[in-house]
């Protein structure tokens, strides 16, 4: 009950964030220098053109009142048509958000199914050669930047050793699209086509490495210190006291209470990884909402912004509510006491 | 006094930190008969906690080592037998009631689920076998063999719905889950109320009478001393300072430190004691 409310709390909490979001996303895109109805027509348009689209666009009505049309927009599920693609704002997202939710999945996937693992070896082995390996390795990952990772990647599997392709989601004119979903190794698995499965596989795995990098070396840093903090409780002694065997020890009973840090990190670490999405996309020509979002800030196409940052931010709240909910599953306290500590 | 059924011999234990070793047990001999009372009394540093956890194989090692001596169990000797043969012994025929409920039990696992994993890999050392079913009996007897008045619920708790006193009569029954012969308990209660201490120490008493058990009793308390023992042995600095039947001790303690640490202890009635023992430095 007490963690019930705690979720419902949260979930208030998050409704205001994301109104307090919007605002300051409205007011700071218009406040950059730069007329969207100009960059959106080009030099050549004249004057009474310009004048034109702002009007059609809302532009030359108070912020106020264009902050309202947009609420208004927003409650009937429309965020408008943008000036880049001109189409719907709506089609654009539904279009792209698919591909960027399979990347930041997988990059998930990888970061947990690997970083995680690290830390544990690393702690076991607190100060012997594996923990050095471990943090070497965390810290690396952690720090080099993705778009250099990316390039890197890029050149090493896709140029040196031509093991995997370096664009894309899929070769062109497979004849495979991911229709129920969006997400092309689940649609396959749906659809029964593993050879869809697979070339999926290797279109996704360069960019989900390359975005995982840093996430994964978090996990393995907090996994590490984590379990290392509670290997030394005073019931991790008492179950060798009474003879529990080593494995059981550390992979159940220090690993799940261990497991709370690096879950909460995780759900921080969503913010990053949406802005680092954005240059895994470009140099992977990855079709997502990410780099469609970028473009869509450097030609100042407003709608497009908006759209972006609203559903960016309903995920990391959503992404955030899942997260504490597994919290809860994982330590009964958080569930008993309704809060974490 | 062969026939004991724990006797520590000139146990000799070191700990290397920072390059430098230092001994922390000096020639200890400590001598357990079955269906005896021990207690093992001593300040902190003294060397109790390490001597305990030497016999439980508790040590970590390194920076710790057993420099020299025996531990024999039944006759066996514990520190040269293969790691297979011993962990027959610890946690099943010789177990152990810890010190601190609060943070003494997993906090993510229930009580069932904490108490039958320890049972399942007990009986599997032993090359017995259980099903689950007759795991959740047998631990549900155990923690209505503490006294808990609804032992089902309690299995399903987790730690942090019991009270402290419950807990610790959960870390009780953990250590007869497997039927011991041995109970080593290293000051059970301290982390509680005086009130609920003294039915802890009530409680490990009557279940040590009832069955027959040996208990060796780690405390600094000589209130704990008094109340579970009958043979008491005091350490100080690593040694074994005095060793005598507990009434013995308290009517004519033979040596300084003995003394000290009885006029230590506060009185509510007579006059104010001077404070013998000398600050550490």
């Amino acid at each position: 009950m007490e963690f019930l409310r705690f979720l419902l709390r949260r979930v208030l909490w998050s409704l205001l964030v994301l109104i307090g979001l919007s605002i300051v996303i409205f007011i700071i895109a218009r406040a950059v220098p730069g007329d969207p109805a100009r960059m959106a027509l080009g030099p050549t348009a004249t004057q009474e053109q310009v004048a034109d689209l702002q009007q059609k666009l809302g532009l030359d009505r108070p912020i106020v009142e264009q902050y309202g049309l947009f609420i208004v927009g927003l409650a009937h599920g429309d965020l408008g048509r943008s000036l880049l693609t001109e189409r719907p704002v709506n089609d654009d997202i539904r279009d792209t958000f698919a591909a960027t939710l399979e990347l930041v999945l997988a990059t998930i996937f990888i970061a947990v199914l690997i970083g995680v693992p690290l830390g544990v070896v690393a702690a076991y082995w607190k100060d012997r050669w594996p923990d050095n390996v471990v943090r070497i390795v965390a810290i690396f990952s952690a720090v080099t930047p993705s778009f250099f990772l990316a390039l890197l990647l890029q050149i090493l599997a896709g140029y040196v050793l031509h093991i995997l392709p370096t664009t894309g989601r899929l070769p062109p004119n497979f004849d495979f699209a991911p229709s129920h979903t969006g997400l092309v190794l689940i649609d396959a698995l749906i659809a029964g086509r593993p050879d869809a499965f697979l070339e999926g596989l290797r279109y996704l795995l360069l960019p989900a490495i390359a975005l995982a990098a840093a996430t994964m070396g978090q996990m393995a840093r907090i996994t590490r210190s984590s379990m290392i903090d509670v290997s030394s409780q005073d019931y991790i002694e008492a179950s060798r006291a009474f003879g529990v065997p080593e494995w059981i020890r550390v992979c159940k009973y220090m690993l799940r209470p261990s497991f709370v840090p690096p879950l909460t990190i995780l759900g921080l670490e969503f913010a990053s990884l949406i802005g680092n999405a954005f240059v895994v996309e470009l140099v992977f020509a990855w079709p997502g909402m990410a780099a469609y979002g970028i473009r869509t800030i450097l030609q100042k196409d407003l709608n497009a912004v908006m759209g972006v940052v609203m559903v960016s931010g309903v995920f990391f709240v959503l992404v955030n509510l899942v997260i504490d909910l597994l919290v809860g599953l994982v330590d009964p306290r958080v569930r008993i006491r309704g809060s974490r500590q | 006094m062969s026939e004991a059924l724990l006797s520590v011999r000139d146990l000799s234990v070191e700990f290397t930190t920072y390059g430098r070793t230092l001994p922390v047990l000096r020639g200890v001999n400590l001598d357990v008969p079955a269906r005896s009372h021990v207690a093992l009394v001593g300040e902190s540093g003294s060397g109790k906690t390490v001597t305990m956890k030497s016999i439980m194989g508790l040590l970590h090692m390194p920076p710790a080592s057993i420099s020299s001596g025996t531990i024999l169990y039944d006759g066996r000797d514990l520190l040269t037998m293969s790691r297979r043969e011993r962990l027959k012994l610890t946690g099943t025929d010789m177990s152990m009631v810890f010190q601190d409920p609060m943070s003494s039990l997993n906090p993510v696992f229930t009580i069932a689920d904490q108490m039958s994993t320890i049972l399942k890999y007990a009986d599997r050392r032993l090359g017995r076998s259980r099903s689950g079913r007759e795991r959740m009996q047998r631990v549900l007897e155990v923690l209505a063999q503490v006294r808990m008045r609804e032992p089902e619920r309690v299995a399903r708790s987790y730690p942090i719905m019991l009270s402290g006193g419950m807990r610790q009569r959960v870390l009780i029954a953990m250590a007869l889950l497997s039927e011991p012969r041995l109970l080593i308990a290293d000051e059970p209660g301290t982390a509680l109320d005086v009130t609920t201490q003294a039915q802890i120490l009530k409680l490990l008493k009557d279940l040590v009478e009832e069955r027959g058990l040996a208990l060796l009793m780690i405390t600094h308390n000589l209130g704990v001393v008094r109340e579970t023992s009958d043979y008491v042995y005091v350490m100080h600095k690593g040694v074994v300072v005095e060793e005598a039947k507990t009434a013995d001790l308290f009517a004519s303690p033979k040596v300084d430190y003995t003394r000290s640490l009885i006029d230590a202890v506060p009185r509510l009635t007579g006059a104010r004691p001077t404070l013998p023992v000398e600050a550490a430095p």
